[in-house]
């Protein structure tokens, strides 16, 4: 009984410990992005790494994705004789909601991790501790750039998926299902709207850019330096992101959609 | 460049005279041009002193209360049992953790007090070569020596390739300079890290355990490199080793900790002189003696019967 109280007791001062830290992490890292202007090719490089390697995976979901729309919105919409509107449904889907969220999802387990597990031995293999020693700042030289190229990837990421899925939308409702050409385009012009949907769903991709790059790096710096701690690290990173995605998916559009 | 260090076993020692000089014919080219620190003329004759320093881990103390002067331009030797905290202890120098109690000065700053940003400059002046190499594997051999020198110099190309170049042909991996430090042995990558530590011509250099992990001739490198750099420059020098050999051949000054504690210091001629049992001990190498070799532990027959 004791012990449990004790494990629990712990479980909760570990867990205020590790936020108080990330806090502390994070405004250092943000303090380290203006010293980035003079060394941008840094951040290049990472866009690379996260932002251009994660593309192919993007791509390809974004295209089934709104392929899948496109069937389902059309058995239901034709119940109502409005597959007309399927432009509309699968374009608001994605902008607002699948975009942000299925891209933040797919980056946090491709990129995100990728991030975790990197940062992570290069602590277990003492390169952070050498940097130090170097007189290099890692904050400077390692976690502002990762941390501003993801935050710049993930909104272009989501909106490369949401085009693409309404490619992928058009392809399966107007050349396989029949819907008109000409309706689907143009019903989904005068539906989606610049600033409620487009923005938005550019404000959550930014958003949950922001989340997962704290996420991954923080985990990657904070891990236990030995292999099963970069493995339990990178895990957390999905673990903890997907959940901060989902629940802020919801808080932002409550915030968003109901005003 | 007179052998006026210690001439004990200098008959083990390979002379490779070629490539020392040089490096330090390359190591006076950046000491003119490259890092700017500030030039310390305060001169005091210890440029590291720590004071009742007392460090833990977790609940285990590893320090309790050690004082240790670190002589200018000379080198000086720790050594140790493995796990007393040879490597804590440069890395408590060089500011990576902090002590529970205690001072550590570094030419009159206390390391442990300084702003980021003075910690930085201070680190610019101090090299470390880590027990593990802690090469960047992301860059080659050649780009991670030259790394020191793109991070803090403006040094144009041609001169950066020359300088690094020179300080790879002097640890005898000229040869690998675009091999990923995944590709090298164990003993290679120690002596990328040694030039990449030797690049900015610091003040000081912590090298831990240099030696581990070189056949002979390449040990035989090391050691006069090392010392000649010394003499030459008037470079600090800390070496944690375990051969007891060659690090005594060419330290000043030797410090052996055991147990949170300075056990014996002094000239290596006075320790090979000296009765003290812990010496004696560790010296030897034997067995018995002060110095446990047992990581402490339960009775050794209740473990086995278990209880
Ligand atoms: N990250 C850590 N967490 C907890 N304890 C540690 C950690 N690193 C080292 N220790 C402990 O600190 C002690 C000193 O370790 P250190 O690496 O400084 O020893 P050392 O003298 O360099 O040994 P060696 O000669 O084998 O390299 C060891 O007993 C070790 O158990
Ligand atoms: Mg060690």
């Amino acid at each position: 009984m004791l012990d449990w109280l004790q494990q629990f007791g712990r479980f909760w001062i570990d867990l205020a410990g590790s936020f108080g830290r990330s806090h502390i992490f994070l405004s250092r890292i943000l303090l380290s992005i203006p010293s980035l202007v003079f060394r941008f090719s840094l951040v290049v490089k990472q866009l690379y790494a996260s932002g251009v390697l994660t593309l192919s995976i993007i791509l390809v979901s974004g295209l089934f994705v709104g392929m899948v729309l496109a069937l389902q919105g059309y058995n239901t919409l034709v119940g109502f004789g409005a597959e007309e509107s399927l432009g509309v449904v699968v374009a608001l889907t994605l902008v607002r909601e699948l975009g942000p969220v299925v891209s933040g999802l797919l980056f946090a387990g491709r990129a995100g991790s990728a991030m975790t597990a990197e940062i992570g031995l290069m602590k277990a293999t003492e390169q952070l501790a050498g940097l130090e020693m170097m007189a290099v700042d890692p904050y400077k030289r390692i976690f502002a750039p990762r941390f501003l190229a993801g935050f710049i990837a993930l909104p272009c990421l989501a909106a490369m998926f949401s085009a693409i899925g309404v490619l992928g939308g058009y392809l399966v409702g107007v050349e396989v299902l029949g819907v008109d050409d000409g309706a689907f385009w143009s019903q989904m012009k005068s539906a989606v709207n610049f600033v409620d949907d487009v923005v938005n769903g550019l404000i959550k991709a930014l958003v949950f850019g922001f989340v997962v790059c704290w996420i991954a790096i923080f985990q990657g710096a904070d891990c236990i330096p030995t292999s099963e701690g970069v493995s339990r690290a990178t895990t957390r990173t999905v673990v903890y992101s997907s959940l901060a995605i989902l629940g802020l998916d919801f808080l932002l559009t409550a915030v968003m959609f109901s005003v | 460049m007179t052998d006026s260090t210690s001439d004990n076993d200098r008959n083990t020692i390979v002379q490779s005279d070629s490539t020392v000089d040089a490096t330090l014919a390359a190591a006076a080219v950046t000491a003119g041009a490259a890092v700017t620190t500030e030039s310390t003329e305060q001169s005091s004759e210890n440029l590291v002193e720590i004071r009742g320093l007392h460090f833990t881990r977790g609940r285990k103390p590893i320090f309790t209360g050690l004082d240790i002067d670190i002589p200018r331009g000379k080198i000086t030797t720790i050594m140790g049992p493995s796990g007393t905290g040879k490597t804590t202890l440069l890395k408590i120098i060089g500011a990576q953790l902090k002590p529970r109690r205690g001072k550590v000065h570094f030419d009159g700053h206390n390391v442990h007090k300084l702003r980021r940003r003075k910690l930085f400059e201070l680190r610019k002046r101090m090299g470390m070569l880590f027990q593990s190499g802690a090469l960047l594997t992301d860059l080659t051999v050649f780009e991670n020596v030259a790394f020191p020198l793109r991070e803090h110099t403006e040094l144009p190309d041609r001169l950066i390739r020359h300088l690094v170049l020179m300080r790879l042909h002097a640890v005898g991996l000229r040869g690998a300079r675009d091999m990923k430090p995944a590709e090298l042995s164990g003993g290679m990558s120690r002596r990328v890290a040694l030039a990449r530590a030797l690049v900015l011509d610091p003040e000081i250099i912590m090298y831990d355990e240099p030696f581990t992990g070189q056949d002979p001739i390449s040990m035989g490198v090391l050691v006069e490199l090392i010392s000649k750099m010394n003499q030459a420059l008037g470079l600090t020098s800390v070496i944690v080793s375990h051969d007891i050999k060659e690090a005594l051949s060419i330290s000043d000054h030797v410090v052996i900790i055991s147990d949170g504690k300075v056990v014996a210091t002094g000239s290596p001629t006075r320790l090979a002189a000296s009765d003290s049992p812990w010496v004696r001990q560790f010296l030897d190498g034997a067995a018995d003696g002060p110095v446990p070799f047992q990581y402490a532990a339960p009775d050794y027959a209740d473990d086995l019967l278990g209880s």
